[in-house]
């Protein structure tokens, strides 16, 4: 066993083998979302092994921190991160996509602990992790909610909705995480139906924004555990799809591409 | 505001007693809480407001958000209750009340308001005469429809103690209460309006008292029509319904709903795969024409005559 003492190492090492697992698991099924997945994982590694309050064991705790995945078709990032924080056995991650499998392609609150809503269909994290939030405020609890959209996801109107409720309603106990990666399934999102200036967006709909580079774990600790302001947090992390294996960096055919044989040896030779 | 007339000659607005029921039900469980979407007076929810304030959150003109909120606010622990107009709470968040509420599987409960065509002549915009057919086949949310007061109180009271997703379907429709004596809410159990062996008349929500004065029409006439009050739209009284199938060999449906897909069509596959009958569906066949709801009901034949009508046909295809 690695000994880490400091956070970064600890949070660089996960994400290095979820990247490492993730690609295995999509070669194994020959299905997945391993651009979304590699963009993802840093900033899912440092919230599970740097910034969120859980207990595996007791995953329905009143009190845990939440972590809701809005992009729930990057499932290899997200089950490997569950694993990873005890969960569930590694042995379950030999399962994804198979028939009857609790690793779905997309997550399922009903099958896999440490879930905390079904995910799949883009827009719907971030409403359900304002009730979250909301709920938090009107009981004063202690926890937080943390919520991963995508970038191309933000072309859905609900999330513009619920970005109006948590401003509305100053839910200084929720952080919203953008998946800056520019890509979406089809093409850049910029030519597709173009986003920015997301930080002057979010800043117009009352919340603190913060910018980081989103595969910089020790940046994005820091902007995770920044003191809160009177507003919800929003941080953009700004990322690379297929960040980590040089042939899929920023390439859209990589959203649900999966490798041949030669390409999981190439990528797993890279990521060490 | 004036009170609404629909109080006079015995006539209720079921909201009323769904507000009603609510307030008091969350003046003993502080985990219930009130989600609209900028529709507090059309939900009657001002007093539950004013006794409240902290637990009523109103996410303004945007139901989407709105259950996804009330999917997070069942994940923090809290039981919320949706209101909002049965078309747009149904419709604009299909989506939502799908994967964030049905299969996710959380303990939301979803309550439409004024569904059916009670917004008479503001039109099909505003009906809601779908939302039985898109919400069936999400197995796991229970549908209730209730038919007056007592019932809109029992339904909001069981729906507050059951572990899962509910949608209630509600009217600003003036109804009467059904008066049955010693009666006893069970979801999944149809309630006996009349008694009969001749057809049977399976109504639910608004409609109910329409039925069962159908009912006493056609005894003039010799025929002696079974009257159920499905209120239980899923789950369905599987049971009933196969009993008055092969007991009483016709059977009418009756909804404030489109033909396809709601009570009638449940009724219809049960039998066709079970116990054939004719079935004779009693509701809208699509989009609406404009025109008042009293005008509605009786041009597509939601009235005592217009269902004892049905019925007449239904014992006709069986050869009775």
């Amino acid at each position: 066993m690695t000994l880490h003492n400091d956070p970064i190492d600890l949070i660089r090492a996960k994400a290095l083998w979820m990247r490492r697992t993730a690609f295995q698991m999509v070669f194994d099924a020959q299905l997945g979302h391993p651009g979304g997945d590699f963009s993802a994982t840093d900033i899912i590694a440092t919230i599970y092994f740097g910034v969120l309050r859980y207990d595996p064991t007791q995953p329905n705790m009143p009190d845990r921190d939440r972590f809701i995945m809005s992009k729930g078709h990057a499932t290899g990032a997200l089950y490997t991160a569950l694993c990873a924080a005890g969960y569930f056995p590694e042995d379950w991650l030999k399962t994804y996509m198979q028939p009857r499998s609790m690793l779905n392609g997309h997550p399922n609150r009903n099958y896999l602990p440490g879930v905390e809503t079904n995910t799949g269909p883009l827009g719907h994290g971030l409403p359900v992790a304002t009730g979250i939030a909301i709920a938090g405020q009107i009981t004063q609890a202690t926890y937080r909610t943390y919520v991963l959209t995508g970038d191309g996801e933000l072309q859905e109107g609900s999330n513009w909705e619920a970005a109006m409720t948590a401003g509305h309603r100053k839910l200084t106990n929720l952080t919203w995480i953008v998946d800056r990666n520019r890509l979406q399934q089809g093409a850049g999102t910029e030519e597709t139906n173009g986003l920015d200036p997301l930080d002057k967006k979010f800043e117009a709909f009352g919340w603190d924004v913060q910018m980081v580079d989103g595969h910089d774990h020790a940046a994005l600790f820091a902007a995770l555990t920044a003191p809160t302001t009177d507003k919800p947090r929003a941080i953009i992390a700004n990322t690379v799809k297929g960040k980590g294996v040089s042939f899929m960096e920023n390439k859209a055919s990589w959203h649900h591409g999966v490798p041949t044989a030669d390409q999981l040896a190439t990528a797993l030779k890279e990521l060490v | 505001m004036a009170a609404p007339a629909l109080q006079i000659q015995g006539l209720h607005d079921c909201r009323e007693a769904w507000a009603a029921t609510l307030e008091s039900l969350a003046a003993v469980d502080d985990r219930i809480v009130a989600v609209v979407n900028d529709s507090v007076g059309s939900s009657k929810l001002g007093g539950f407001q004013k006794k409240f304030p902290d637990r009523l959150i109103n996410v303004g003109i945007a139901e989407q958000c709105m259950v996804g909120v009330g999917a997070g606010l069942a994940n923090g622990g809290r039981i919320p209750f949706l209101s909002a107009a049965a078309c747009f709470l149904t419709g604009r968040s299909l989506e939502q009340i799908k994967a964030d509420v049905a299969y996710a599987g959380f303990n939301v409960k979803l309550v439409g308001q004024s569904s059916g065509v009670a917004y008479g002549e503001l039109g099909p915009t505003h009906h809601s005469i779908e939302d039985f057919a898109w919400l069936r086949p999400l197995t796991n949310l229970t549908i209730l429809c209730p038919a007056d007061p007592w019932e809109t109180a029992e339904a909001i009271r069981w729906a507050a103690i059951h572990d899962g997703p509910v949608y209630i379907r509600l009217s600003r429709m003036p109804v009467p209460d059904l008066d049955i004596a010693h009666r006893t809410f069970r979801v999944g159990k149809a309630e006996l309006v009349r008694d009969g062996s001749d057809v049977t008349l399976i109504a639910c929500g608004t409609t109910v008292h329409l039925a069962a004065k159908a009912s006493d029409a056609l005894k003039t006439e010799g025929i002696r029509a079974r009257v159920l009050n499905m209120a239980s739209i899923n789950p369905l009284d599987e049971a009933a319904i196969l009993a008055a199938a092969s007991e009483t060999g016709a059977i009418v449906t009756v909804e404030e709903a489109s033909i396809r897909g709601g009570l009638g069509g449940a009724v219809a596959e049960l039998t066709a795969d079970n116990h054939p009958v004719p079935v004779e569906r009693v509701g809208f066949p699509g989009f609406v024409p404009t025109g008042s709801v009293d005008w509605l009901f009786t041009e597509f034949g939601l009235t005592a005559q217009g269902i004892a009508a049905a019925a007449r046909r239904a014992i006709g295809r069986a050869g009775k």
